[in-house]
């Protein structure tokens, strides 16, 4: 190719590539620029810990929703992350090589699989069963959980499965070589050397789990209260934005935007956390 | 005294003998040096010692390996067992990613024993036994990755000593260090021999002829020539040894 063309080529990739970011920069600019104002307005305790949430009497208070949204992330990752973890170790290290090339991409097929698919299997399958045998109404934080957690299994395995893969096999022989059995080393040293990248992959996760919405409205029952047990109905921040957008106006959905703002917080740290901890490992 | 015995091992990866039909004793408190070139299959029969070998797929073993008159590839028997008893030190050092004291303890850890003071004590004694001791006294709780690498290579003979076996096996366990480091390796080798019986890979015919007692010279997976090795060096039966030795091979 000439000196010429390349140099276009360079520049149109490049427009493209900055478009794309700025795009995404315009949206966070856009969601802060709406949601920002209001929470000033409201005062950020009173929109954070306030528990009252009636848009037509004007009471933004988001504390059930924060709430909500905690509980079902930790029942996601109480359900995910060690079945996750536990589901790489396996597939890294007792599988053989061969069924592994056709694990590996099914696995990252589910990661495919739309998650109103996940949030009908919870209403049709998973609700009726929790309200027979459990009790309650069905759609609750515990079915959140489940189906959350099965949703970010394959974000949590993958990553796992590099961290393990990555850890070099000379630290598993020296180990073998001392007498250790497979199951010593892999608790004493390989998790120890994959800490980090299994670190990185539970809050990966985690932020999967706190930005679903399709399923999560399917499967929590969305009641606007504050969840006594894992049984009960809960409204999560992103059920609470997807459900009233679309009649809401004026300081409601200024309000709403404001919930965006948090959500969209919580999930930068997360990942600016995932990234650090994966650096970490890099610096070993 | 007989310490291991090789017995007629055939050993395949797949479809390709890396062993044919290799026996050679190996005697309690001596140094045994394994040489020959490249690929003439001294790893392999180093790792069949400690049934290394166990972990690679399609790896196919026969023949007899005695251990003090046990057969350590008898079904049945416990590979954690036999690996205690025979430690490996690598060719590139490979301590694993914590302090250099959870390094050196980690083999009694394995074994079962977590008392503080037991451990503490054993720690030092072992770094001590490698000559370690006076280097990282005070940084035992410092990453061994940060080590130079003649200390992390002599943490690696540290922590196996912890564990006491009784034969210790070393894959070229100096290719990745410069003359002065490789020396004081060699000398702690030299001291060793007074507890362990010890097994060195080496492609440097110097460095077996310096440490070694006894020597077997290895081509294509045959054991070609095996003795004591100063008649090895000097009096080689074989031409083919002659012809290595004298340095028109390899
Ligand atoms: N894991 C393995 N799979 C297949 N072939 C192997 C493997 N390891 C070694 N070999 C082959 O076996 C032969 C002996 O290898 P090795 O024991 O490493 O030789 P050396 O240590 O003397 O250099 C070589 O031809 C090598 O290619
Ligand atoms: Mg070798």
């Amino acid at each position: 190719m000439s000196q010429k063309s390349e140099t276009v080529v360079y520049y149109v990739l490049q427009f493209i590539a900055l478009s794309a970011m700025g795009s995404l920069l315009l949206i966070a600019l856009f969601i802060l620029k709406e949601g920002f104002p209001f929470i000033l307005e409201e005062g950020p305790s009173k929109f954070l810990f306030s528990s009252t949430w009636e848009p037509a009497k004007e009471h933004f208070g988001i504390f059930p929703m924060l709430v909500g949204s905690v509980w079902v992330t930790f029942g996601a990752l109480v359900v995910g992350g060690p079945l996750g973890v536990a589901g790489a170790i396996y597939l890294v290290e007792f599988t053989p090589k061969g069924l592994m090339r056709i694990i590996k991409p099914v696995i990252e097929l589910l990661a495919g699989i739309p998650s109103v698919v996940y949030g009908f299997m919870g209403v049709a399958v998973l609700a009726p069963l929790i309200r027979t045998y459990i009790g309650g109404p069905g759609l609750s934080v515990l079915a959140a959980s489940l189906i959350l957690g099965i949703m970010i299994l394959p974000t949590v395995m993958s990553i796992s499965m590099d961290a393990l893969n990555s850890v070099p096999p000379s630290y598993k022989e020296g180990s073998l070589a001392l007498g250790a059995t497979r199951w010593q080393t892999q608790y004493m040293v390989v998790l120890k050397a994959a800490k980090s990248g299994i670190l990185a992959s539970i809050i990966l996760g985690m932020g999967r789990a706190i930005g679903e919405t399709m399923a999560v409205i399917m499967v929590a029952g969305n009641a606007v209260k504050i969840p006594n047990s894992v049984l009960d109905s809960v409204r999560t921040l992103t059920a609470n934005i997807a459900l009233e957008m679309g009649y809401a106006t004026g300081r409601h959905r200024q309000a709403l935007f404001a919930t965006g703002v948090v959500l969209f917080l919580v999930i930068m740290m997360l990942n600016s956390f995932a990234m650090w901890s994966l650096k970490e490992r890099r610096k070993k | 005294m007989l310490k291991m015995d090789i017995q007629k091992v055939d050993l395949f990866y797949g479809e390709f003998q890396a062993l044919k039909g290799v026996s050679m004793p190996i005697q309690a408190n001596k140094i045994t040096a394994l040489i020959g070139p490249s690929g003439c299959g001294k790893s392999t029969l180093l790792r069949c010692l400690n049934r290394m070998n166990d972990l690679i797929p399609n790896v196919r073993i026969q023949g007899t390996i005695l251990l003090d008159n046990f057969n350590i590839y008898e079904p049945g028997a416990r590979v954690e067992d036999i690996r205690k008893r025979v430690g490996m030190v690598f060719q590139r050092p490979n301590p694993f990613p914590m302090s250099v004291f959870d390094n050196v303890v980690y083999g009694l850890r394995v074994a079962g024993n977590f008392n503080k003071s037991f451990l503490a004590e054993k720690a030092e004694k072992s770094l001590k036994a490698a000559w370690l001791w006076d280097n990282v006294k005070d940084r035992l709780r410092d990453s061994a990755l940060d080590l130079p690498l003649d200390q992390q290579q002599r943490l690696c003979i540290a922590r196996l000593i912890a564990v006491e076996p009784e034969v210790i096996l070393m894959d070229e366990p100096c290719s990745a260090l410069d003359p002065i480091a490789t020396a004081k390796i060699e000398e702690l080798m030299n001291e060793l021999r007074a507890s362990y019986t010890i097994v060195i890979v080496t492609h440097n015919m110097h460095q077996a002829a310096r440490v070694s007692d006894f020597t077997g010279y290895m081509l294509l997976g045959e054991m070609v020539e095996f003795g004591v090795t100063s008649e090895v060096f000097i009096t080689p039966k074989d031409k083919r040894t002659q012809d290595y030795i004298s340095g028109k091979y390899g």
